[in-house]
């Protein structure tokens, strides 16, 4: 083969490869930048100018939004609500994961097929008893009440992909600790979470969206105003007939902001991972 | 590290920890869907306050389906706040009043040779009214407070039709087919509204319906004596095969929902529109210089009225339950008196359910109110369709709109469910 | 059996138990209560006619499941998600691979596209309809078509392939799922890039040391070690699709006769629309168990390949 044949082959499936990337990737980005440009417009020309860049700019709908939105006390709510969640799911699906993936006992086929399960079989109204036992319980309108819930929604599926991610595991670590004497907890906190990063990493993204976008069991199981989510005050904006378009995309702005610089944190365990990991053993 | 965790946890503990408000002697609670009016009733509470002493606490839960949700899990729980709401149809309030969870109002709005009843819109009250003998075997009487009034007609864009050279709306069917048509030609989309949501469409085919045979038919109808089979039916199914065939209306009709059907109008895209009073504030913000009036819907049958659906827009119910009822009830008779419905008229641009208290409103709004006398609604009727039926009746109309059938074949299918559901009514009792 | 064997069962094996016990016993926990709880209360429930609010519902045995195996409309329904779920299987999941094959290497501009291909799953659905339904509008103003889509290809004069995209039965249901697909591939894209960072980059350099081409080192390492990976990815773009709803609700709302409709606008419809509530604990039962059996046979299959 020439060596020039195949530097004009390398280079065309490059070309090809950064053009296919660039058309994807305007689709994703069209849809942002409409929402950020029709937050700095008016309601009366938001469906009309079909222009990018708007002829009158509204900066102060963002201030509008905030204030309106009563965004301060939701925002504070939002963050508490995720990051708990979040750091309750990382704990209990990566044990659970882990014992499913890598220890023996009675019932753990059974019980990880049970898990398995409460992924495909929605509960349409299971609101209701659920609602009646928390009431029970005294934990409706408690912010315990609402994340250990939100907790349970996403556990399923952490336990799922943690578990195959840990079955992938290569065992010479954690063998190599177990025969160091190093107990079950210890292999799981020093060994198997440290290789598992991107994984876990997959898991914080996933969880951190769903929590911070979280509207229905918000509403239910919360009475009081100062409980209530992000997505709380972006209802101010959607009235039960007319929408208030602008101040909702500046809304939908804010509130996409922090779960994308979270994404972009989280992004950097996902490529770093493994190759750390293994090296540092 | 390990510090930093333990102050973590300890502010979670701290957080999380507080739990909801203890509830006050003299506080009345009220959960709600209507975002557009919270802020007008977080006023008036406050006013209330001043006056009585008595807080009054306005909650939102938006939008109304999951709002409608939590009222059921509350019911279940019971722990119902002392205002609330029922949505939807009839049979909802039914269920609510027959578990004790609505309070009977009749007695107080009696009080005082009926002064309370007196002062609202009688259509407005028969909604939230049960007659004698009727069906559902409640006790007569009056079990929910409306708080503004609300009616569905068409409306039409006033610049749009002066390019077709129409000056005067339709007031027949076939003129609104002519000018359709004529409207067609200039390129300009006939009639739009949201009939991706099934109920409009039962709306739109029931006032026609009422129009064409009366309201005894459809009752005999849906009591099972009339198939829908029969010729008055085949009319009222051939109006959307009519309205397909002369292409008057806009393309995708049935995929709209409200709110999209309502942007095609404002952006003038249609010249009319089938829609609800609560247009207004939103054609107003969406386009200023919108020029447009309410009509009644154009009529078939000249020999008979044109009835639209129309009554209490929002109308609150007193928990059955509540701890210190007469407190809670004369907030609502508070709330239902001229200053306070003049003064959510003007703050939120609906219809206020006082008679008095049609004061300054918007041109187009008064047009709506003229209409009241005009308007039936469901939850007054004697007899309701069974739901299945109704899904089968409006989904057949959708069939015919984008042209998969035709009339005969919808009316027989839909005759197939009624009678289906007719055998199980018969097997339950 | 040895006794010194049953010494061992009774104290260290005991404490071995307790320990793997201690690990899923928060998740156990958790689970019992808020999903096991209510799913007893919600299959007592599909056993009943219940309208929701009266105290007790009416206890009718298996009827709603014989009800469900005559709707035509549920079955309908289930076969337009999983037509949807099957454009996700192929159309969504090979972007999201081709996207993470293309990122997995060291090309320009990779954390750039990471993050960009990330932004469909993170719009909500508000945008998404809205934005879609600008595109796709298939009505005239003025003598221009409005619709992004149609305006384009008349604009390019391929004015014969200008259509009624959502009000057209036909091809209503693809749009969605294109659309579904388009809003999706994110999650496939993080989660198969996640798999291919987790491949040990040492197998790469012994295969190029054997001296594989780069074919070969695709189909030899790179495949195998992702088939769990891929069989998730499958399994959860299954069940998202499958699962489709809010979106259908916003591009088309109820409407379209019953062209659009998935199983949970009828399980929806079933609760709130005819206030059926036991006949909506059986569907979500049904659709929940048929779900299971696909999610299933695809693991059972995957692990016969693997044992090849």
């Amino acid at each position: 083969m020439f060596p020039n044949q195949y530097k004009v082959a390398k280079m065309f499936v490059s070309i090809l490869t950064h053009i296919f990337l660039m058309a994807v990737a305007a689709t994703c980005l069209f849809p942002l930048m409409w929402m950020v440009r029709s937050s700095l417009m008016t309601n009366d020309t938001i469906f009309v100018d079909k222009s990018l860049i708007p002829k009158a700019i509204h900066f102060e709908n963002y201030y509008l939004a905030w204030t309106n939105g009563n965004f301060g006390i939701y925002l504070f709510n939002s963050v508490v609500y995720t990051a708990s969640v979040v750091f309750g799911i990382v704990l209990v699906s990566s044990l659970a994961a882990y014992a499913f993936s890598r220890l023996k006992f009675p019932g753990k086929n059974f019980l990880f097929y049970m898990f398995l399960a409460a992924m495909m079989i929605p509960l349409p109204g299971s609101f209701v008893p659920l609602y009646v036992l928390m009431s029970k319980l005294h934990l409706v309108n408690t912010r315990m009440g609402y994340i250990l819930c939100m907790i349970n929604v996403g556990l399923s599926l952490s336990i799922y992909m943690l578990k195959t991610f840990f079955d992938k595991m290569p065992s010479a670590l954690e063998d190599a600790a177990r025969m160091d004497g190093c107990s079950k907890v210890g292999i799981w906190l020093h060994v198997a979470l440290p290789l598992a990063r991107p994984a876990i990493a997959v898991i914080v993204i996933f969880n951190t969206l769903n929590v911070w976008n979280e509207y229905i069991l918000a509403t239910l199981l919360l009475n009081d105003q100062s409980l209530m989510p992000l997505q709380r005050g972006l209802m101010v904006f959607q009235g039960s007939h007319s929408v208030d378009y602008p101040l909702l995309m500046a809304g939908l702005s804010i509130t996409v902001l922090p779960v994308v610089l979270v994404y972009l944190f989280m992004q950097k365990h996902i490529i770093e991972g493994l190759s750390a990991g293994a090296i540092a053993g | 590290m390990k510090k930093m965790f333990l102050t973590a946890v300890s502010l979670f503990f701290l957080i999380t920890g507080c739990s909801s408000s203890t509830k006050q002697a003299s506080t009345i609670s009220i959960w709600h869907w209507m975002t557009d009016r919270q802020e007008a009733f977080v006023k008036l509470a406050e006013q209330y306050e001043q006056q009585t002493g008595i807080k009054v606490k306005f909650e939102l839960y938006a939008p109304s389906d999951i709002y409608s949700r939590k009222i059921i899990a509350a019911a279940q729980a019971r722990v119902l706040p002392d205002i609330f709401g029922v949505l939807g149809e009839k049979k909802k309030l039914v269920a609510f009043v027959e578990n004790g969870f609505v309070a009977d109002l009749t007695e107080e709005f009696q009080n005082d040779d009926a002064a309370w009843e007196k002062s609202l819109f009688e259509k407005a009250l028969d909604v939230n009214r049960f007659e004698e003998n009727n069906i559902y075997k409640i006790k007569p009487g009056i079990y929910g407070v409306p708080i503004d009034v609300t009616n569905i007609q068409m409306l039409y864009n006033q610049t749009l039709l002066a390019k077709a050279g129409v000056k005067v709306p339709p007031s027949t069917f076939s003129e609104f087919l002519d000018v359709a048509m004529a409207l067609k030609r200039l390129g300009i989309d006939g009639l739009v509204s949201g009939w991706g949501e099934v109920w409009m469409i039962d709306c739109f085919a029931s006032n026609y319906a009422f129009n064409i045979m009366g309201e005894e038919k459809v009752m005999a109808t849906y009591r099972g004596e009339v198939p829908y089979t029969d010729e008055d039916w085949i009319k009222v199914f051939n109006i959307f095969k009519t309205l397909r065939d002369k292409k008057a209306l806009v393309d995708g009709i049935v995929t709209k929902g409200n709110k999209y059907a309502e942007q095609d109008f404002a952006l003038e895209r249609a010249a009319f529109a089938f829609n609800g009073s609560w247009c207004v504030n939103v054609y107003d913000k969406m386009n200023p210089d919108l020029h447009y009036g309410a009509m009644l819907p154009p009529r078939i049958n000249m020999e008979r009225p044109m009835q639209i659906w129309g009554g209490a827009g929002s109308s609150f119910v007193v928990n059955g339950m509540a701890k210190n009822k007469p407190m809670v009830i004369a907030f609502l008779k508070w709330l239902t008196a001229k200053e306070q419905q003049a003064f959510l008229a003007r703050e939120t641009k609906n219809l206020p359910s006082n008679r008095e208290a049609l004061s300054n409103i918007p041109q187009v709004l008064s047009e709506f109110a003229s209409s009241m006398d005009m308007t039936t609604h469901p939850s007054v009727w004697k007899y309701n369709e069974a739901p299945l039926v109704i899904e089968a009746f409006d989904k057949g109309i959708q069939a015919i709109i984008i042209g998969e059938a035709e009339p005969e074949e919808i009316a027989a299918q839909v005759q197939k469910v009624k009678q289906h559901e007719m055998e199980k009514q018969q097997r339950q009792q | 059996m040895n006794t010194v064997n049953v010494k061992k069962l009774s104290i260290e094996g005991f404490r071995e138990l307790l320990g793997s016990y201690f690990f899923i016993f928060p998740a156990v926990l958790i689970f019992s209560v808020f999903y096991i709880y209510p799913f007893f209360k919600i299959f007592v429930l599909s056993l009943q006619e219940w309208n929701g609010i009266s105290l007790h519902g009416q206890f009718i045995g298996f009827d709603n499941f014989q009800e469900i195996l005559q709707d035509g409309v549920w079955w309908m329904s289930m076969w337009h998600a999983a037509y949807i779920a099957l454009i996700a299987l192929t159309f969504q999941n090979a972007l999201a691979f081709a996207l993470a094959l293309s990122c997995d290497r060291d090309i320009r501009m990779r954390k750039f596209y990471r993050v960009v291909f990330y932004i469909p799953p993170v719009l909500s659905e508000v945008v998404v309809g809205l934005i879609w339904q600008w595109i796709l509008y298939s009505g005239m103003q003025n003598g221009e078509h409005v619709g992004l889509l149609n305006y384009f290809l008349t604009k390019i004069h391929m004015n014969h392939l200008v259509h009624g995209w959502l009000s057209d039965p036909k091809t209503a249901l693809t749009c969605i799922a294109i659309v579904h697909s388009w809003k999706g591939f994110g999650w496939g894209f993080i989660i198969l890039l996640a798999g291919l960072q987790a491949i040990d980059r040492q197998l790469y350099e012994a295969a190029r040391v054997d001296g594989a081409g780069a074919f070969s080192i695709f189909k030899n390492v790179t495949i195998p070690m992702m088939i769990p990976v891929f069989v998730m990815v499958m399994i959860l773009t299954i069940l998202g699709s499958m699962q489709v709803f809010v979106l259908v609700l916003s591009m088309v709302s109820q409407g379209l006769v019953y062209h659009t409709e998935v199983p949970v606008t009828r399980i929806l419809t079933s609760m709130t629309d005819t206030s059926r509530f036991g006949y909506a604990c059986a569907q979500g039962i049904v659709f929940g168990l048929i779900l299971m059996f696909f999610s299933f046979t695809l693991n059972k299959v995957s692990k016969s390949f693997k044992q090849e």
